[in-house]
């Protein structure tokens, strides 16, 4: 060979692609799967610092790219064919270590493929290896796994380590730092959209029984949802079109059809109505968030949007309810870890002995407290005055949203009551730990779809998001006023910097 | 309402977990921190309102009553940490 051939896209730029514009290079033949997942792969190994993944799976990767190149050069894959993603590691993934980031699943390898990691799969995505969390997802910071905690790829100008937000802290940190082009998370009080936040990318919750929770380890079962954490909005639409659908395997999950998400990404926000909930405007909230959100409202009446002041009255209750519900639910799920059938044991002289030792060693302290909460509002006594109240509660906050969107189509807050924090500022009450979710927990009770987008920078520099709350199974809304938001706020995200 | 330390080692026993005496008075003021929170609740009048244990599941779907799933006892053993005679191993449990 006399000339050299030519190198269009190169390595470190690969890392920088969209989902869609690597979709488009794919079957351009700019470049094959084989190299883009190399691509990431070497971005993962010289980013280890931020502890973003448990578990790396790079010969599996390059095992499916290979046979996603095959399939691509004879015109053939699905839709996600070679394209290299993370998976958040509470996803069962069949033949591949799952720990849900705690201690107590030891040595577990699941038999059985998680429905969303499943879809995933048949759609042709390379999975890159399986993402940190924060134990059982509990957490908003990602520092209660057992594997460590996440660092976000963000820094302010005195340089600590900051909280890539939580659970799905491992999901965010890699897709922001480019060590994989998007991510599957899960979100049961903000779990995807308060981490996409905090690290400048966009997550979307979707409404719950959209996406199947067979095979996800489950935390609270009634507020669970799987959903994409991405670049942009339009990779978000893309992500959920194929992690979404009915599953027989989970009896919650909803017989409807999956809309095409892409479609509502053009169709923008003329004549759309937004309301914005004065109870969301917290006592002391940040003034570069309320300038944020106000900016956010302004975007959109340019763009055609009517803005109208909405009031849902029980907001600062959600708070209280899902710290009565989520424990119990909590409880009950992690039951199941006895040391006997699958994970850690620890051994004891009696079987309730074996119990004890097995979960004591096996769970972190915030576990312990969540599992000790919803044994204490489940017992004997206290069943109904904490319980089936909270229950209750619950009701009238989904009755608040059903009365909004009788006015408005759409809701626009804030994601989070603040930027990112340092691992070291991290609060020693849990309560004030739990108040990063305050914005984000009323759309998991009442089941509702929330999609956050990065809109702006704190005082320190730091990524901060808007979040959008739409009626169930109107994920299309959320798309199409995000997209909006997106193009408005021009945000630059840390690959772009 | 506060939880005082007999209570809390009683729902540690209900959850099979065990509080070493180290451990019990912050996991007691951590407990007490969130029930306070909790108790925010008390302010709202739910005489008359449903409770409500989940979100758009009108109905429970049912599936045809046969056997669609089986035979996979080394599976389901898999991830045991002991194993015999194809079941479980726990410590004695009778006399």
């Amino acid at each position: 060979m006399t000339t050299l051939a030519p190198k269009p896209v190169l390595k470190n730029d690969l890392i920088r692609l969209t989902l869609a514009d690597a979709k488009e290079g794919l079957a351009k033949k700019s470049f094959s799967s084989v190299e883009l997942t190399q691509a990431y792969l070497d971005a993962m190994a010289e980013h280890r610092h931020l502890n973003a993944y448990i578990l790396e799976t790079p010969e599996l990767a390059l095992t499916r790219a290979e046979e996603s190149d095959k399939k691509l050069a004879q015109g053939s894959g699905g839709a996600l064919e070679g394209l290299p993603i993370a998976i958040k590691d509470l996803f069962c993934s069949a033949g591949t270590q799952t720990t849900a980031g705690s201690h107590i699943l030891k040595g577990f390898t699941p038999t059985y493929e998680s429905t969303v990691s499943h879809n995933l799969k048949t759609a042709g995505a390379v999975s890159l290896g399986k993402t940190n969390l924060d134990e059982f997802a509990m957490g908003s910071a990602n520092i209660t796994s057992y594997y460590g905690n996440v660092i976000n790829p963000w820094k302010r100008a005195d340089g600590k380590d900051l909280t890539p937000g939580g659970s799905s802290g491992g999901s965010a940190a890699a897709v922001a730092a480019g060590l994989a082009i998007a991510a599957t998370g899960t979100d049961t009080g903000g779990s995807i959209r308060q981490p996409a936040a905090f690290s400048g990318i966009v997550g979307i919750k979707p409404t719950y029984g959209r996406c199947s929770r067979w095979g996800i380890v489950a935390f609270a079962s009634s507020l669970d949802q799987a959903g994409p954490m991405t670049r942009d909005v339009r990779d978000a639409a893309l992500l959920l079109k194929v992690m979404a659908g009915h599953d027989p395997k989970d009896s919650t999950s909803a017989p409807r059809e999956v809309p095409d998400f892409e479609k509502a990404l053009t169709q923008g926000v003329k004549g759309l109505r937004v309301g914005i909930p004065k109870e969301y405007r917290l006592p002391g909230m940040p003034d570069d968030i309320v300038k944020l959100w106000e900016k956010g409202a302004k975007w959109l009446q340019e763009a055609g949007a009517e803005i109208i002041d909405i009031s849902l009255p029980h907001t600062k209750y959600s708070l209280p309810v899902y710290y009565v519900l989520a424990p119990a639910e909590a409880s009950s799920n992690l039951a199941r870890y006895d040391g006997v059938r699958y994970g850690l044991r620890v051994p004891g002289g009696t079987l309730d002995e074996l119990y004890e030792n097995t979960r004591s060693d096996g769970f972190g302290d915030e576990v312990q407290r969540r599992i000790l909460i919803g044994t204490y509002v489940l017992s004997a006594g206290y069943y109904d005055a904490y319980y089936l109240k909270a229950q209750r509660v619950r009701t009238l906050i989904t009755q608040d949203f059903q009365k909004a969107f009788e006015k408005v189509d759409v809701i626009l807050t804030p994601t989070t009551p603040s930027a990112a924090f340092a691992l070291d500022e991290k609060p020693t009450d849990p309560v004030v730990m739990y108040l990063n979710d305050v914005l984000t927990v009323s759309a998991n009770l009442a089941g509702l779809p929330g999609l956050s987008v990065p809109a702006g920078l704190s005082s320190e520099g730091l990524p901060l998001g808007l979040q959008l709350l739409g009626p169930a199974f109107d994920e299309s809304v959320l798309f199409r006023v995000g997209k909006v938001i997106e193009d408005a706020a021009a945000f630059k995200s840390f690959l772009e910097r | 309402m506060s939880l005082d330390k007999e209570t809390v080692k009683r729902i540690a026993t209900l959850a099979r977990l065990k509080l070493s005496d180290e451990r019990m008075g912050p996991m007691q003021q951590d407990l007490n921190h969130i029930l306070t929170f909790i108790d925010q609740l008390n302010e709202v009048e739910t005489k008359d309102v449903t409770p409500m244990a989940g979100v758009n599941t009108p109905a429970m779907p049912f599936r045809k009553d046969v056997v669609n799933d089986g035979d996979i006892v080394e599976q389901v053993l898999a991830n045991a940490p002991e194993v015999a005679c194809n079941m479980f191993v726990v410590p004695k449990v009778v006399e």
